[in-house]
């Protein structure tokens, strides 16, 4: 894969430390006092999701990390296994629960999903933004009120829980934002 | 870097009101001059002298004995900062001077660095480091209306932010603290030496809160960062000052190094260390060399990133947002 020099540094790239992928999501080159060059860095680990602080050294580098993002169907989930299949080769992998992480809370049979792979390994998956669900289990609704500041707990028939507006009911189809888990509106299903 | 030009990139990365507010500060520091009778000089850009610094890497240019064969012919150097001109006016029976020029600087790019920057430089002879904080302090306070700056030494500042006498504490001490405080190095910066740990602390732990509610002045550099200042015998510090606004480094200042065998002492010093840094050797034997030779008079000087002196009253965060067209539309 090659490396990646200080003079390449940038947010977005992808690198790897003690093996493990980051992407580099702020980089600040300061030079204090007619000093040497440093590279103050931030960078996320992309499999544990942490963040990493390390300052460089002007001519520093950094080995490229081979990481990949591809669209992936989910197909079924066989207990703490989920299985997804690339859009594009039909190539299958699979997930423990750990690497699904929170997504397993929107995850539904045909949903593609985005997968990022390292080494050609899959290390985690996100939703899309918006999905559509069904609601499997609430409070009943009450009639006639639709007032919006009224909420209840709603339980999604992919175990997610998320806070609606108390005019919604069992088996409507709602669409959720998977980034924060908020309510969006009502769908048609 | 990607050189296709994007549609868009023939466009300013800076607005309007902030090219009107760098047109205004440029006018400002003029007539901030011209009040205290400082004239307005010019020296070249292009010079076949360079200031010797470990870390400061200048761009050669050549100039071709032939337009044929335009690769071939003699290396002359823009200009890191125009501190040789000046100073060889001031030997010439210059008082008091100013300059506002470009300079630039290979490889230094990123929020706070563009390697093509504009300078404020001055100097004023019988001036020594006290009247040159002073006159540093008054610019900063016409130009960025802050208030008048606050002073700290690098001792004070050292001692108050990292909590270690950095003109006492070994290499081994220093990495202590760096070590102690959390702050995460790259395999190479490990094996630094005292002035890389230094820079490292500073960085890490004292420039952050240099200039945060009033500007500051960081004063008395370890000797071994004099650069083209005065060292001063006891304690042995360099009389060299640098301005902080916002944890931002803004001006370079010095009493002015009048000795010559000590620059040429530390002009081959500079070329050992950047043989060792595997930089090239730059030319010890300069113009300047030969003015001190003659006689520079006593005086303070000092270079402000004009730059940053309007990204800083602008507001705003990187340089791009004032420069019209920084290094990646240039």
């Amino acid at each position: 894969m090659g490396s990646y020099n200080t003079s390449d540094f940038k947010k977005g790239l992808k690198v790897q430390i003690d093996g493990d992928p980051y992407m580099m999501v702020e980089c600040n080159f300061v030079k204090p006092g007619k000093g040497n060059a440093l590279y103050k860095c931030k960078l996320r680990n992309l499999v544990r999701n942490t963040m990493l602080d390390r300052t460089f050294k002007g001519g520093d580098s950094l080995e490229a990390a081979d990481v990949t993002e591809i669209a992936a169907q989910f197909l079924y989930r066989q207990q703490d296994m989920f299985v997804f299949m690339d859009q594009e080769n039909y190539e299958q992998y699979e997930l423990t629960k750990d690497q699904v992480d929170e997504t397993w809370k929107y995850l539904k049979e045909g949903m593609v999903c985005s997968m990022v792979l390292f080494n050609n390994k899959p290390i985690s998956v996100s939703p899309p933004n918006h999905v559509i669900l069904k609601i499997d289990y609430c409070e009943p609704s009450i009639k006639g009120n639709t007032a919006t500041n009224l909420t209840k707990p709603v339980k999604l028939e992919t175990g997610a829980e998320v806070i609606c507006p108390a005019f919604v009911g069992i088996g409507d189809m709602i669409k959720v934002d998977t980034r924060n888990g908020e309510y969006l509106e009502r769908a048609k299903g | 870097m990607n050189t296709s030009a994007r549609p868009d990139d023939f466009l300013p990365t800076a607005t309007w009101d902030r090219l009107r507010l760098r047109a205004e500060l440029l006018a400002r520091t003029r007539a901030f001059f011209a009040a205290r009778d400082f004239l307005e000089v010019e020296t070249p850009l292009l010079s076949a002298d360079t200031v010797i610094d470990r870390h400061l890497d200048p761009l050669a240019v050549t100039l071709p004995h032939d337009a044929s064969a335009p690769g071939v012919g003699r290396t002359m150097w823009l200009q890191t900062s125009p501190e040789f001109g000046m100073k060889r006016l001031l030997a010439a029976g210059g008082q008091a001077l100013y300059q506002i020029t470009r300079a630039f600087r290979a490889g230094e790019i990123g929020a706070l660095h563009n390697p093509e920057f504009t300078i404020v430089e001055w100097y004023r002879c019988g001036d020594t480091m006290v009247e040159g904080m002073q006159l540093l302090s008054d610019l900063s306070e016409a130009l960025l209306l802050l208030g008048p700056a606050d002073r700290i030494s690098y001792a004070a500042a050292f001692e108050q932010h990292a909590g270690i006498d950095p003109h006492r504490a070994s290499p081994d001490e220093l990495a202590a603290v760096a070590k102690r405080r959390g702050i995460s190095l790259s395999e190479n910066l490990a094996g630094t030496d005292r002035d890389g740990w230094l820079n490292l602390l500073l960085a890490h732990l004292v420039e952050p809160h240099l200039g945060v509610a009033r500007p500051m002045i960081l004063y008395d550099y370890p000797a071994s960062q004099a650069a083209l200042a005065q060292v001063h015998d006891n304690p042995v510090v360099a009389r060299r000052f640098e301005l902080y606004v916002r944890g931002v480094e803004l001006a370079n200042g010095y009493q002015e190094l009048i000795d010559p065998a000590v620059l040429r002492a530390r002009n081959r010093a500079a070329n050992a260390d950047r043989t060792a840094d595997g930089k090239p050797l730059l030319p010890t034997e300069s113009r300047l060399l030969a003015a001190m030779d003659r006689g520079l008079p006593p005086s303070s000087g000092v270079a402000l990133g004009f730059d940053r002196l309007v990204m800083l009253a602008a507001g705003a965060k990187s340089l791009a947002e004032v420069i019209a067209f920084p290094i990646e539309r240039a």
